[in-house]
């Protein structure tokens, strides 16, 4: 019962003459009597949901979290869309508590066979500017109590802001697809496939899409789908012996002059264009610098936005690296051939309106074994939610 | 009775229970330790004193499985036992960022609870690893897992969070693209995890109470996948943490992270050390054994055997032999006071979980899923018994209560007599 329910009870009993306290007793705790959903979550509730919003690193508000989850896990069901709201604006740490509320007062109530309020499970789902966790949280347990809501869901989010369920869209848009060209349908088919590329951001679904494509004479430009940086300005190699490079400054980082020559590991060095290649946006050092064990190079690009937003710059590479924008330094990472995949790291960055420089570092160390000779990377800018973005490319409306 | 031959069920000895006696603190903290333990419980990485030994029997046959459950997404964690309870973790979706601690009945494998979170760090892995691999830790009363997102999540025993560290969110440079597979480890109320990586690299004790951090050691900026061990002392006051990497050992308060001793000759990044009647076996130039007069104490090179060296699975000692799995894979049994090798036993496949022991039963899985049932003979050790489970198996198995629990990513099976 939230306080506003009891209070218009309390008003009620007050008038009918009652004892307002003996009906505390005999109720329990108030937030353990059952009640209607609502949207007012009583102000121990609202409380709770606050503290717990304010854990931070260093286990910071670890004690009054406590607390305040005993509070919440003892709720009812009807503060299951409460809990969700918190989820908003709750960072990554605070997340994880407010889910474990969650899952313990939805799971009590499942177990008992008490009702979950479905109706405002599943519109939080469909108000897609609500924290993407928050959306999927929503639905999985929606979807126990529920299962019809996945036919009427999942088919609408092709172009959802949340990853996992444009995944889903886009596996059922591909599954429509492989029907449609069982039975033969060439147009239809390479109409859905099409139509499943545009949500897909998972290189296992772009893979998929892409190869029942070319069985129908449809090429797909990936290298686009993904929306990989090819052009860039290298200039290299400096010195990484005893892996000395990575902290050293070097000049580029001091200035960008492109007709600047350079003492570089092997002698003058300068400016050099230098494009990737294949569908993957590879760029490979190695077949590019002579001598390149122990080396450093540093590579420029530069990314247009039509206006000032916030992005990610996914890069994948098995070297280590320092990545810069504006002249910013964004992240350092000194790790050697450890394995290199798509999408390895993610950077958030936020690009100004007009044009962008983004330097790469990137550094080979002198390891001999074979597994330790890649000197490569791919490098691609996305919106928060993992779609590619093309350099002068507007914003799609959204984000996290 | 020299350190390290505790028995496994932690129970204080006689003489750190007349210690009890003399004070308030200690009779809570007896109390404490005797109401959260449990002889019948495997509470962590290699069992309630991370060697590897159980204190009861173990089945007698290994296709006797009492029952199988399934299990979410991926995982090479091993199980651990608590009370009527086993607990497991895994990883799901696309990117394996959907973390899970799942709480299984021992009685007949229903599932009670699984708690679900979202993953704070990297979730990148070699293929043969996974985000769930390190095995959880419990003290009796909470449970703490660990991923390789370097997610760190105390729960209690029916799923309510006591609290969250997000340790690669907190240090963004702690992961490794290979995947990290550390197990905690709980000692004197506090959870140890070796954050160990290329690039920032670290030990962290987190009161088990709070979350908060006890203390954090630098560590040394190589990658590593071994896990910590405890050497016991006379009693849980005297215990000592000992933390292995590249450069080798080093002993540690548990409470303070103080540093005690260290050993710097050099050790493997993958198996563990043992410990066992007074002495510690380091993965160290093959095999390295050293031994002191208490935990604390400086120890000292006893003997060391280039050809014992063990490959993925953490070294053994019991019943004064130790025991190593080597790449063959041959078992080597040798006496832990010499290094003389009593006996050898060619194994099958390759190992990545680590043996068990219950009495003379060595339990050994393979990672193609082939489970070895060996005799530890005096004079030889025997293969009694095989079964193929027919899935890959990576996690170290635990005992309680005569029964072994081992997982899959797809199964976790109770195997009892």
């Amino acid at each position: 019962m939230s306080m506003r329910t009891w209070s218009r009870s309390a008003r009620a009993l007050a008038l009918a003459g009652s004892v307002v306290v003996l009906s505390l007793i005999v109720c329990g705790p108030i937030d353990r009597v059952p009640a209607a959903p609502n949207d007012h979550p009583s102000p121990g509730i609202e409380k709770s949901l606050t503290t717990i919003r304010s854990v931070d690193k260093q286990g910071a508000g670890h004690e009054d979290a406590q607390r305040a989850m005993r509070i919440l896990v003892a709720a009812d069901a009807s503060n299951l869309p409460a809990i969700l709201k918190a989820i908003d604006q709750a960072t990554p740490l605070a997340e994880n508590w407010l889910r474990n509320a969650f899952e313990t007062v939805a799971d009590r109530a499942v177990s008992l066979k008490q009702p979950l309020p479905k109706e405002q499970l599943e519109a939080f789902v469909r108000e897609t500017s609500h924290n993407s966790h928050g959306r999927r949280l929503a639905y999985e347990w929606l979807i126990k109590v529920d299962p019809t809501a996945s036919a009427r869901l999942i088919p609408t989010m092709l172009l959802d802001r949340a990853e996992e369920f444009r995944r889903d869209a886009v596996a059922l848009r591909i599954r429509d697809a492989e029907k449609i060209d069982a039975k033969r349908d060439k147009t239809q088919a390479i109409k859905v496939y099409r139509e499943a590329l545009s949500g897909a951001l998972d290189d296992d679904q772009v893979k998929t899409i892409a190869q029942a494509l070319e069985k129908l004479g449809e090429k797909v430009d990936i290298l686009k789908h993904f929306a990989f940086l090819t052009q860039y300005t290298a200039i290299g190699p400096f010195d990484n012996k005893r892996g000395v490079g990575l902290e050293t400054a070097y000049p580029p980082e001091k200035e960008i002059q492109l007709d600047a020559k350079y003492d570089g590991q092997l002698g003058a060095v300068s400016w050099q264009p230098l494009q990737s290649h294949g569908d993957y946006g590879m760029v490979d050092i190695a077949k590019q610098v002579k001598n390149y064990k122990g080396s450093v190079m540093y590579l420029l690009t530069s990314f247009q936005s039509p206006t000032m937003r916030r992005v990610e710059l996914r890069l994948g590479t098995d070297n280590a690296w320092k990545l810069w924008v504006n002249g910013q330094l964004l992240f350092s990472r000194n790790e050697y051939h450890r394995g290199m995949v798509l999408d390895q790291y993610r950077i958030p960055v936020t690009m100004k309106a007009g044009q962008n420089v983004i330097l790469l570092k990137i550094c080979q160390n002198e390891q001999t074994e074979d597994w330790a000779q890649m000197y490569q990377f791919q490098l691609r800018v996305c919106d928060l939610n993992g779609r590619g973005i093309r350099s002068g490319e507007a914003a799609v409306a959204g984000g996290r | 009775m020299p350190w390290g031959t505790t028995p496994a069920d932690v129970r204080p000895t006689n003489r750190s229970a007349r210690s009890v006696l003399l004070s308030g603190l200690w009779v809570a903290s007896f109390l404490s330790l005797a109401s959260n333990l449990s002889a019948e419980d495997w509470l962590q990485f290699r069992g309630n004193n991370a060697d590897s030994v159980a204190t009861g029997e173990g089945p007698a046959k290994l296709d006797r499985t009492a029952w199988s459950a399934p299990l979410p997404g991926r995982g090479n964690s091993g199980p651990i036992v608590v009370g009527d309870r086993i607990f497991v973790t895994a990883s799901s979706g696309h990117n394996q960022d959907r973390l899970h601690v799942l709480a299984f009945e021992a009685a007949d494998g229903k599932l009670a609870w699984d708690r679900q979170f979202w993953a704070t760090g990297r979730t990148q892995c070699h293929p043969k690893m996974a985000v769930a691999s390190s095995n959880p830790a419990s003290d009796g009363q909470r449970i703490v897992a660990l991923y390789s997102t370097n997610d760190l999540i105390c729960l209690d025993r029916d799923g309510k969070l006591l609290w969250f560290r997000g340790l690669t969110y907190e240090y963004p440079n702690a992961s490794n693209s290979l995947g990290m597979a550390s197990s905690p480890l709980i000692v004197a109320d506090t959870v140890i995890a070796q954050i160990e990586t290329d690039d920032d690299s670290f030990a962290i004790g987190v009161d088990i109470e709070t979350g908060e951090t006890r203390w954090k050691l630098d560590r040394p900026h190589q990658d590593n996948w071994t896990s910590p061990i405890i050497l016991r002392g006379s009693d849980r006051e005297h215990d000592v943490v000992a933390l292995q990497s590249s450069k080798g050992l080093t002993g540690i308060r548990p409470k303070t992270g103080e540093l005690v001793w260290t050993y710097t000759e050099g050790a493997s990044t993958i198996p563990s050390s043992g410990a066992g009647a007074g002495m510690i076996f380091v993965p160290s130039n093959g095999l390295t054994a050293l031994a002191s007069a208490s935990p604390a104490a400086i120890p000292s090179k006893s003997w060391r055997m280039p050809q014992l060296g063990p490959s993925n699975a953490s070294l053994l000692c019991v019943n004064g032999r130790v025991y190593s799995v080597t790449g063959a894979p041959v078992l080597i049994a040798a006496d832990a006071k010499t290094g003389h090798v009593d006996w050898r036993l060619r194994l099958t496949g390759t190992f990545y979980a680590s043996p068990i022991v219950a009495g003379e039963r060595m339990y050994c899985f393979n990672d193609s899923g082939l489970a070895q049932l060996v005799e530890l003979g005096k004079e030889r050790g025997k293969i009694a018994g095989q079964h193929d489970f027919k899935e890959s198996i990576l996690g170290t198995p635990a005992l309680a209560d005569k029964a072994v629990y081992v997982r899959s990513d797809q199964h976790l099976w109770k195997i009892a007599d």
